[in-house]
Parts: structure tokens; sequence; C-alpha cells
């Protein structure tokens, strides 16, 4: 037995030996730029070396949770992307390059993020759309910046994915401005007197909203009277949650949080007879296509969000059906973010006359300069424009569901 | 003829550092030379972490035989308090492996205490009742990260329970837990070199204890409780110093891990019970009570679902069947019969036999 384990254990580890060297032969052809012990150049000949091996195309890769929990945001982002970098191949790729795409899996885990990032390195990305979650998107940048690799977020909302990393973009609002939009929307239109929060304590997205929330409320005309928290353990039940706001009177339930809890909130509260007006962010997109939802329940629900899939404009219309018809599913606000992404990657790459052969670093600085210049028409915004700390400009879009269908108020 | 004879504890020590050391030298061969691919090289750190897990966790299910669900509660501990000291003395000490080894030092006490701590209710009980307390503690604590907030500003440290709007901080001060979100901006002062000089400590300490007058008693407390009792072994000294110096070695390997990412946060997935069981299951892989062994199936384990990363969303199906044939081969009786049978050492016997 115990010499049965000592064989066991040699086995495993020349198995073990075989699986690394494997692995590193693969990859001996592709760049390795992050070997922080050589120099500089060293690392952007390589690069260039890589490119130029490939031809020419432009490596984009994306980021996001294909598998787990989260996954029904990363699939969008994973498609969305997937449709707009097909669109622009199809019409001749950009300045005549077509796109090269790959999508890896993180699983929403900030590490398992980072050996995604580290795989696309290796298969020798150019630029990255991702990560799509907080913080993935966080702990990634802290590496792009790192490799001086351009990298633009689709959904990576809270500030510090950009905070301190000239090289990271956003397509979506970060969670302060649409707590603060929220805040102002809800005073400025007078919607209610006395408001209550429910927020997923335990989700950045959720709260770093209502932070921002707060301190607005406290410059607008009305009043927070019940504030009320819930965690990613405990999101079944919010009777305690709605009786409470109920008490207080509350006229006006503010709702930062994703969808899916959000319809379990709207059926609760019809059950207990509790009617106010809900309040949501761009999480809330989606709860029309929740299953076993009666939609009746979300008619008056209005919401601060940046893409409707309803919405009557030919750009969204012709988007929705492309996408239903490649991936048989409704996208949501995270694919037409990432749709959007590649969209502003292609007109950066325009604006600066970019190259593929380029080094990673070369890219980035050119596409950085770029980004200052440029404005995009996309499906969740309307002239969107960057400031040199990555954050986007554009407009917030509020919407009421009518009749089952999303409408913008104006 | 007079050979040195040599211990075989010690020669079975000697391989087990071997392993360590060879593959320390073979990886840095292979950075040196530029032969190793991102995603390798950005792994080495976890693999260093996830390797004293699964030692440190070995030390109280293999040796101390109490089968504990809430190790990655103390790496959790260790983590934060960390990457907290870390954050905080950023500006005040400058030299950042002076202020790493500090963290080090500071994570892993802080997680003894807490294993201590912990210890001492939990300890009284044994088998299924002492996983399921465990289990608990360990997420008892990553809801309670969940909900700390604290700050810094002038006037020294705040601490909210709520949310960080009621830390009343001034304009200079800083979020440095801030709830959910965790601890953002830790420098990344992890590195492969101290991860493993990290391992060989932790294998230091694990293998002497085993080896030494209370490494003996604690595992006479494993195999008979009654009979340890009766020829006055203290229970409850030795099983608490097992189950501390395991959480403070998780602690420390906690540390590594915080510095190796910019975003620390305690979700479910890195501190809570997935990765206990995560870590249990190394340890089970790897044999219960073999140090070795749990080095060697915290890489395997680790590695392969990153290595089947081209089979896409199939991989987390694949590693899940690769698993069960994994502890089938290892562990299964008949298997195992069948494999003496063929093994090498044997065939080598035999054809010296025929010889």
């Amino acid at each position: 037995m115990k010499k049965f384990k000592k064989g066991m254990s040699l086995v495993l580890v020349a198995a073990m030996i075989m699986l690394v060297g494997c692995s590193s032969s693969t990859n001996t052809n592709t760049s390795d730029n992050s070997s922080s012990n050589e120099s500089a150049e060293a690392g952007t000949s390589e690069a260039g070396e890589t490119s130029a091996s490939n031809g020419s195309v432009f490596k984009i890769g994306a980021i996001g949770p294909s598998t787990g929990g989260a996954a029904v945001y990363g699939l969008a982002v994973q498609n969305g992307a997937d449709l707009a970098i097909k669109e622009i191949n199809a019409a001749g790729g950009i300045n005549g390059t077509l796109i090269e795409y790959n999508f890896q899996d993180d699983e929403c885990d900030n590490e398992k993020s980072i050996n995604a990032y580290n795989t696309l390195k290796d298969w020798g990305m150019q630029m990255l759309v991702g990560s799509t979650t907080s913080g993935c998107c966080i702990a990634v940048a802290a590496e792009s910046a790192n490799d001086n690799l351009f990298q633009i977020t689709p959904s990576g909302s809270s500030v510090d994915c950009i905070n301190s990393n000239d090289n990271v973009y956003q397509v979506c609002f970060t969670d302060p401005n649409q707590g603060v939009g929220a805040a102002q929307y809800i005073g400025e239109h007078a919607v209610a007197q006395k408001v209550a929060v429910i927020y997923d304590s335990s989700d950045v997205y959720s709260s770093g909203i209502y932070e921002k929330f707060v301190q607005e409320a406290a410059n607008q005309p009305f009043e927070i009277v019940s504030a009320e928290a819930f965690t990613a353990d405990n999101k079944t039940d919010f009777s305690v949650q709605l009786q409470k706001a109920k008490d207080t009177g509350a006229e006006l339930v503010f709702l930062p949080i994703y969808y899916t809890e959000a319809s379990l909130i709207l059926t609760q509260a019809a059950a207990m007879d509790y009617a106010p007006k809900f309040f949501g962010c761009d999480g809330l997109d989606g709860i029309l296509n929740v299953e076993n939802f009666d939609t009746a329940l979300a008619e008056g629900v209005m919401l601060l969000t940046p893409f409707a899939a309803d919405a009557e404009d030919d750009a969204t219309k012709a988007f929705v059906s492309a996408y239903e018809a490649a991936y048989g599913d409704t996208p949501n606000q995270f694919a037409a973010d990432a749709y959007d992404a590649v969209y502003i990657l292609k007109a950066a790459i325009e604006k600066s006359g970019a190259t593929p052969e380029e080094s990673v670093s070369d890219l980035c600085e050119k596409l950085k300069g770029a980004m200052a210049e440029i404005t995009v028409d996309g499906l969740t915004g309307e002239a969107m424009s960057w400031d040199a700390d990555g954050a986007v400009n554009k407009a917030p879009k509020a919407m009421e569901i009518v009749n089952g269908n999303y409408s913008l108020i104006q | 003829m007079k050979k040195m004879k040599i211990n075989k504890k010690t020669k079975d020590n000697i391989i087990t550092y071997g392993i360590v050391l060879v593959a320390y030298i073979v990886m840095e061969l292979l950075i040196n030379t530029g032969h190793i691919s991102s995603l390798m090289q950005g792994l080495l750190v976890p693999l260093c972490v996830y390797v004293i897990l699964a030692v440190s966790l070995n030390l109280t299910v293999g040796i101390l035989g109490e089968l504990s669900l809430g190790h990655a509660g103390f790496m959790c501990v260790g983590a934060f308090t960390g990457a907290f000291f870390s954050k905080c003395t950023q500006n005040a000490i400058p030299a950042d492996l002076l202020r790493f080894i500090l963290a080090i030092i500071i994570g892993a006490i802080a997680a003894g205490i807490v294993g201590f701590l912990i210890g001492m209710p939990v300890l009284r009980l044994r088998g299924d009742y002492l996983a399921i307390v465990t289990l608990a503690f360990g997420e008892i604590i990553k809801n309670i990260i969940n909900v700390l907030y604290v700050g810094k500003d002038s006037d020294g440290f705040h601490f909210s329970l709520k949310d960080s709007l009621s830390l009343g901080l001034k304009e200079d001060g800083e979020v440095i837990i801030n709830g959910a979100q965790g601890i953002t901006g830790t420098p990344k002062d992890s590195t492969f070199t101290i991860g493993i000089i990290l391992i060989v400590l932790t294998l230091i300490i694990v293998l002497n204890l085993i080896h030494s007058r209370d490494g003996r008693a604690i595992m006479s407390i494993r195999d008979n409780l009654i009979a340890a009792e009766s020829i006055g072994i203290n229970i409850t000294k030795y099983k608490l110093m097992a189950f501390s110096v395991s959480a403070a070695l998780a602690g420390m390997a906690g540390v590594l891990y915080a510095h190796n990412l910019n975003s620390l946060m305690a979700t479910p997935k890195n501190f809570g019970y997935n990765m206990s069981i995560m870590i249990l299951v190394f340890v089970v892989l790897g044999g219960i009570g073999n140090i070795r062994g749990s080095i060697i199936s915290a890489v395997i384990l680790t590695l392969l679902p990153e290595l089947l990363r081209g089979l896409s969303n199939y991989r987390m199906l694949i590693y899940s069947v690769i698993l069960i044939v994994m502890m089938l081969f290892n562990w299964s009786p008949k298997l195992i019969n069948l494999r003496e049978k063929y093994s090498f050492k044997r065939l080598f016997k035999k054809t010296r036999e025929v010889q």
C-alpha cells in the first residue's frame, strides 16, 4: 500500500509535469507580455511579432460568466459582442481588417477572471471587452493596466473599474451616476414624497447605487422612510422589508436590484395588497421576461435603463431581430452594452487609424487618444462620449412599463 | 557494509520538500527562459495558496481526525486582516517586502486567534456535529465581513455595520472595507517565490508537528479518544493546538490570496462553503493524513479546469467526471487491488526474481 502510494504520487507528478509541459509548449509561439521581469521593449517586440505572425486581424477578447449564477449576463455579453463582430466582418471589417473574437468564462470569480484574461493574452488578444461584472472587472483592470492593454467594459459599473486605470473605459453608467440620476429624477418630477429602498447589501452594484441614492436624496424634496437590505443568501422572502415600507407609508419603493428579485418583490407586494409605485435602475430590465411572472404586476414600474428591447427606433429593432434570429433569445441590456462596446472599439480604431501590426501598448495609446475625440450613437445612448477617466457621458433614459411594454418617458 | 541509515520518515519528508523545490526550480527556469504561458504564470500564486490550504486542512482532518468544513472562513479572516493592514500602511511602510511579511504574520495570527476562539466551543463536538458547526462558523465569518464597513480619516478608524455613509468620514477619509464590495486596491505583493517559501514554511510546521511528541499525542486522540484520555493526554489542549495551527496556516494562505488580487470580496464562491468543500476534496483525493498527496491533488485540481478551457462551457462537466474517476481510481478497494497487481514496483520485482 505504502509502495503503491509512492508509485502513484510519482505517476501523478509525471502527469502534472506533462500537463504543464503541454500547456507551455503550445503557447511558446504566443507572446508573453506579462513577464514583469523582462524589459518593456522585449515585451512589445514580442507582441509585435505575434500580431505579425497572425496575419492582419484585430484580436478582440471578451470575459464574462457563462457558467454559474450570473451566467445570464455573461452569455448576453458573449452573444452581443459576437453579433457585432459578425456584422462588422460581414461588412468588410474595420478599415478592411477583419476581427477575430474569443470569449472566456470567469464564473463570476475574481481569480478565475484573471485566469481568463491570461488565457486571452496567450491567445494574442489586443483589445478586451470585459469583464462583465464589476468585481471581476476591477481585478482584471489592474492586470490590463500593467500590460497597458485597451479595455472597455460593457457592464462593469463600479467606479473602481475605471479609477486609477486610464486604459479602461465603460459603456454603462457608473453606479454613483445611476443612484444620483434616480434620486434627481424622483425629486425633479415629484414622483413621491416618501420613499422606501430595498437593496442587496451583498451585491456591489446594488449597494453602490443605494449609497449614492441616499446621499443625493438629502438634496431632494423627498424623504427616505425605510431602507432595508437583503443578501444573496436570503433573497426569496421579502415580506419583512415590504411590511416595513408599507407601515412607514412609503408611496414609492426604490429597487436598485436585479430583475429576478424584483419580480418576487412585486408578486409579494401584490399578495399583501400593497401597491406603491416601484422605481428601479437598469438591473430591472428583463423583468417582463421572467418565467411564471404575471407581467400585469409590473404595470407602472418605472426604471432608468439605457436600453429596452421593445424600443421603436430602427437600430434597436434591427439589433433585436438579428439577436433573436441568431441566439433564440430576447437581448437584454448587457447584450446591447457589449454590442455597443464593439462598435465603440471600431469607431476608436477608425479614428486613430490603428493597425493590428502595432504592439498592444502602442495600440492602447492610440485608442486612448481616439476615445477622447469620438462620439458614438449606440443602442444604449446617443452621442456617447468619454472623459479621460473612462466614464461615459450619455443621457439616462427613463422608461415606464405600460400595457406590458417598456415605453420611454419624455 | 556500513550505510548511513536514514529514518524512513525523514526520507519521506525529504521527498516532499524535494517535490516542492524541484517544482520551484523548474517553474523558475521556465519563467526566466520565457517558455511559459501567461495563464500558467498567473496560476502560480493561486497554486501556492491552494497547496498551503490543503496541507493545513490535512492537519485538522488527517492528523487530528476531525472533519472541518469551515476552512475557507479562516482563509477569509487572514485575507481581510492582511489586506486591511497593507491598505492602511501602504504609505507608512514603503518597503513592499517588509509590509507583506508583516501582513502575513498579522493575517496568520488573526486567523489563529479566530481558530482558537471558535475551536473552544466547537471541539467539544465530534464527527458530523463538528462538521456542521464548523460549516456554520465559516458562513458566519463570511457574512460578518460582508456587512462590515471600516473607514479611516484623520480622526482614526470608524466602524459600521450598516453602510459606508454611517461611518461619518471626513473629507480626507477613505473607506477601507466597504461591506460586500470588500477591499479594493490591495498592493500586488504576492510572488511565486514568496508563495513557495510559505509552502515550505507550512510543510516544516506541519511535518515537524506531526513527528513531534505533541503530534503523536494529537494522533492518539484521533485513533482512540478514550485510550488517549486514560493515559493522561490533555485532549482539549492538543485538539485546540492542531485546530488553531491549521487555522493560522489557512490565514497565511488567505493573505497570499488577497495580495494577488486587486479587489478582494467575500463571495460565496471564494470564501463560502464551496471553497471549504473544495479544500476538503484536495485533502480527500490526496489521501487523508498524506501531506504529499494533498500538495499533488491541490495542484492537479486547480490546474485542471484551466487546462480544460478549450472545452468552453463543458469543462466544468468534464472536470466533475474526471474528479469522480480520479476518486474511484485512487480509493476504490477493488481498484487498489487491481493496481497493486499491476504496479510498476511489482513488475520490477518480478523481473528481478526471474533473473
